[in-house]
């Protein structure tokens, strides 16, 4: 969570091995990386540039899957169950571009899903959709956490959005983006659009990491 | 001031039936031109007399050969054209180095007109397809070339990400994103080395004077006394195979390239 241009989205390439940090290193259980690490999947915004247009929805979200060493029938039987817990099973033989903003970004995700990554990062991943798709989505990404063993990064400018869906805010600072802090977000499960936001947890949380966004830091008991 | 309200976009049946009149008409003002007796007919005979001669020559064996002659240069021609561009533009591409260090090559190459070249590969080559075709493919090398290197350029940064991101390296990423993201500019590339390369083959058989081919049956009928109606109707046929080509290509691009609405 951080401010536009802070360098959140500099940070996930980073992570992502596609772009060299100039100077430090990122480490990974203990090691540190070089390149895209193993087990890895991302997300980006513009999901319509993401997705291959020349492919149907089935072939995209089959597609990285040949890194698996999966055959043809194991691609398309994975992708068909990727496609169906995002709820597009339908929209399989369409192509990208016949689906709505919200859908293909579920697309996006089908595809990283169904790749079974263990890191999961995600590039302000709602950030071009309507307000009630995102919020559709944002329960998506938290069935996700729920159903997978994976590690799931979310980068996001929202700061309600970051409360909802994160189980950790780390803020980072204006630019030069810094860690200004990292807070731990202990919201009862599941979480609910209505609910979780008229929590005092939640309003709470909020409301301090809106202040270190504003870096007016004021002095919260302990949380972390 | 009102904006004027854009005309219309014509309907495929629009588009044909215009397309027919203008025929019409310069047939029309064609035939009327030369009936009117205004120039020698043996020189220029009437555009019917043109157009029945075009379709007899349908059922002339003799004349069939070497349109096929004239066609197994071209395609063959364009199809090693194809064979040699497409992967040298991928390679030209994406490896910046060897951009660069191939520019000076390529500039100066690429302003040649085929047509000049035709007397050099006459001298080195002879006639026939061993002369025809490597001139074609001299031709049809450029534009393929060309808009194969201009067509990585126009591939979407996020895309390749986004596979680089599943742990795709270079050469998957080029095969699975960077060449049919690249394949409108790669087609229409190829449809203008199509033309470019029936214009090439016809007009080295039409030089070279000997052989076989649709230029060589103009430049035969050219020397026959009152040869004016086949050069004219082998003409009409050469501009028929290149519409008919043009067509096909255009039916075949939209067909592979339905996704890209651009």
């Amino acid at each position: 969570m951080g401010p536009s241009g802070c360098g959140k989205s500099t940070l996930l390439r980073c992570l992502a091995g596609l772009l060299e940090p100039s100077s430090g290193q990122v480490v990974a259980n203990g090691s540190p990386v070089s390149g895209v690490p193993d087990g890895l999947a991302v997300v980006f915004q513009d999901y319509s540039r993401s997705l291959l247009p020349w492919l149907t929805v089935r072939d995209n979200v089959a597609l990285p899957l040949r890194r698996r060493g999966l055959d043809r029938t194991a691609r398309r039987a994975a992708a068909a169950l990727a496609l169906d817990e995002v709820g597009l099973a339908d929209a399989a033989g369409k192509h990208p571009w016949q689906l709505s903003g919200g859908m293909q970004q579920r697309v996006a995700i089908a595809r990283a899903l169904a790749f079974r990554p263990s890191l999961l990062l995600m590039d302000e991943p709602f950030g071009s959709v309507d307000a009630q798709t995102r919020e559709d989505l944002e329960d998506l990404v938290l069935t996700v956490r729920r159903d997978h063993e994976m590690t799931i990064l979310l980068v996001t400018h929202d700061i309600d959005e970051s409360v909802y869906v994160g189980d950790r805010v780390v803020v980072l600072s204006q630019s030069p983006g810094t860690v200004s802090a990292s807070l731990a977000v202990d919201l009862p499960s599941p979480r609910d659009q209505i609910a979780t936001r008229e929590h005092p947890d939640f309003v709470r949380l909020r409301a301090e990491v809106g202040r270190l966004v504003r870096n007016r830091l004021e002095p919260t008991p302990a949380i972390d | 001031m009102g904006v004027p309200a854009s005309p219309r976009p014509l309907s495929r049946t629009g588009r044909w039936l215009r397309g027919t009149a203008g025929v019409a008409v310069l047939f029309a003002v064609s035939e009327a031109f030369t009936r009117a007796g205004l120039v020698d007919r043996s020189y220029l005979p009437p555009a019917s007399s043109v157009v029945a001669r075009a379709a007899a020559l349908l059922g002339d064996g003799d004349f069939l050969r070497q349109v096929q002659h004239t066609m197994i240069a071209w395609g063959l021609g364009l199809a090693i054209a194809v064979a040699v561009a497409v992967p040298l533009g991928l390679l030209l591409g994406s490896v910046p180095v060897l951009n660069t260090g191939s520019r000076a090559i390529v500039e100066f190459l690429r302003p040649i007109p085929s047509v000049a070249m035709i007397p050099l590969a006459e001298l080195l080559l002879g006639s026939g397809l061993g002369m025809e075709v490597p001139l074609v493919v001299f031709a049809s090398v450029w534009p393929i070339l060309f808009n194969t290197m201009y067509g990585l350029q126009d591939v979407d940064p996020v895309a390749k990400e986004t596979l680089r991101s599943f742990g795709f390296g270079p050469v998957p990423v080029l095969i699975r994103v960077s060449l049919p993201s690249a394949g409108p500019f790669i087609a229409t590339g190829v449809r203008l080395a199509a033309a470019v390369a029936l214009i090439v083959a016809v007009s080295s058989e039409f030089l070279a004077g000997f052989g076989d081919g649709l230029g060589i049956f103009i430049s035969q009928a050219q020397s026959v006394p009152g040869g004016a109606l086949d050069v004219l109707a082998g003409t009409v046929w050469a501009g028929t195979l290149g519409l008919i080509i043009a067509t096909l290509l255009g039916r075949a691009e939209r067909l592979l390239f339905s996704w890209n609405r651009s």
